[in-house]
């Protein structure tokens, strides 16, 4: 008998939850459609002033690729949870932390790297200039897995509850919100010539924190939810 | 209050006819053909509720080498939670479960690299093919996850050829079964925890499965089975615990 290395073991989590993304390609445009759709209506909304866009942009762009997330976040287990999947991933002989990593990460790959990719394009409706749209997809890039990391902690806190959503909802907005705060004010300082490297050095304390943390967290979060 | 009864057949009561409370059960036989240790697997007083209901309690067991265990009882009785408990999904209330004398709390994915479970829930994926899912889930167990591998086992649990490329919603649920119990052709642990494995299985999928389980037995394996069927294994191989009301 030869037991899956830990690299393997979080191998396969991505690969299994990856190959379900693609058989669900429908989840995963939904979650690209919301972006994009949220996005454009700001400026629909707002008007063609570009002075008034280029304000707005960062919390607009943020705070749609938060809700991307939290939209998403009800996935993140609750099959895994209903089909007995979940059951079977506690008892494969290697820490929960690293498998929790693994579907995270494939969360990620499924709902915040399209919004990484989608950024450049969107931060054009909103006038960005090179440097903020370069700025703002650095920012997504260190945020998103962030949101992932944390927000699966309230989806294992909620799992198996009813009303789930909302509640998981309210357990991780106020947990974005200094992402949300860094990873805004990141390219607000570069439209305004200040300098975004603070802000961006304290998302990637957040993303490490959070790598470092929320794992054990959600682990803990999913014994106690199948206990 | 709930009372542990044990038997040596289910509906028979072992030793005097007794409905033992707080009882340790004792094996008669002896089987151990590989030389594996004996007393490999132990419960110690262990007791189990769900909520404020009291479903069992002080219930000792020991699961030797090459013998089954056949945890029965009716519906409500805690033999899923029992099983759960042995997996270590669930904490017991009090009580220990031992592994080659020690506690599983401490041996965590040392313990759980010794066995497969099959739950009350098929664990595998809808979307995903019988052959997908099977792959995927020896990989993560680290058994043998080839395609020639996987197709044999599910063959070998009488699902036909077919049926390995279809996504498992299709198939019906003694199919899903099927697909679920083909782990344990793939499976080399020796111990093996089963919740209901013979439920909406039709006659020619439990003779598939009774065979294995006594392949499992004789090379020293060790089952512990939830289920209300009678198995139709060497009564010498066979204990059986009793949860009643």
């Amino acid at each position: 008998m030869s037991q899956p290395s830990m690299s393997e073991a979080l191998r396969g989590v991505v690969r299994r939850d990856l190959l379900l993304a693609m058989r669900h390609r429908s989840d995963v445009a939904m979650s690209v459609f919301f972006v994009v759709i949220v996005a454009s209506l700001f400026p629909l909304g707002v008007g063609p002033e570009q002075a008034v866009l280029r304000v707005i942009a960062s919390g607009v762009l943020w705070v749609t690729a938060l809700l991307a997330c939290l939209l998403s976040l009800g996935r993140l287990f609750t099959a895994d949870y209903l089909d007995g999947v979940l059951e079977q991933t506690l008892l494969i002989p290697q820490p929960l932390a690293v498998l929790v990593v693994g579907k995270v990460f494939a969360h990620w790959v499924i709902s915040g790297l399209p919004v990484v990719l989608l950024s450049p394009l969107l931060g054009l409706q909103f006038g960005l200039s090179g440097e903020s749209l370069w700025v703002l997809t650095l920012s997504l890039l260190l945020g998103t897995p962030t949101l992932s990391m944390i927000g699966a902690i309230g989806a294992a806190l909620t799992l198996g509850l009813r009303g789930s959503g909302l509640l998981v909802a309210l357990l991780v907005l106020p947990l974005f919100i200094p992402v949300l705060i860094f990873g805004a004010g990141a390219v607000t300082n570069s439209l305004a010539g200040i300098g975004s490297e603070a802000n961006l050095s304290l998302l990637g304390a957040c993303f490490l924190l959070s790598l470092a943390f929320a794992p054990w967290a959600t682990a803990v979060a999913l014994r106690i939810a199948l206990d | 209050m709930y009372f542990i009864e044990a038997s040596d057949r289910v509906g028979e009561t072992f030793a005097n006819s007794t409905t033992l409370k707080s009882s340790t059960l004792r094996q008669s036989f002896v089987f151990n053909p590989s030389g594996i240790p004996r007393n490999m697997f132990q419960t110690v007083a262990l007791s189990g509720s769900r909520g404020d209901r009291q479903l069992f309690s002080d219930v000792s067991v020991t699961v030797k080498a090459g013998t089954l265990l056949a945890v029965v009882g009716e519906n409500g009785s805690g033999k899923t939670s029992f099983l759960r408990m042995l997996c270590g999904l669930l904490s017991p209330d009090k009580g220990t479960i031992l592994w080659q004398e020690k506690d599983i709390r401490q041996l965590k994915e040392l313990y759980t690299a010794q066995l497969t479970y099959v739950g009350h829930l098929n664990g595998i994926k809808d979307e995903l093919t019988p052959v997908e899912n099977l792959k995927v889930s020896a990989y993560l167990a680290g058994d043998a996850s080839s395609g020639e591998t996987v197709q044999q086992a599910l063959e070998a649990v009488g699902l036909g050829r077919s049926a390995h490329r279809l996504p498992t919603r299709v198939l019906s649920q003694g199919q899903k079964r099927r697909v679920t119990l083909a782990r344990l052709w793939l499976s080399t642990r020796p111990l093996w925890l089963l919740d209901e494995p013979f439920a909406s299985l039709d006659t020619a999928a439990i003779n598939y499965l009774t065979q294995r389980l006594q392949v499992h037995l004789s090379r020293g394996g060790m089952v512990v089975v939830a289920t209300h069927q009678e198995i139709a294994l060497p009564t010498d191989s066979v204990q059986h615990l009793r949860l009643t009301r």
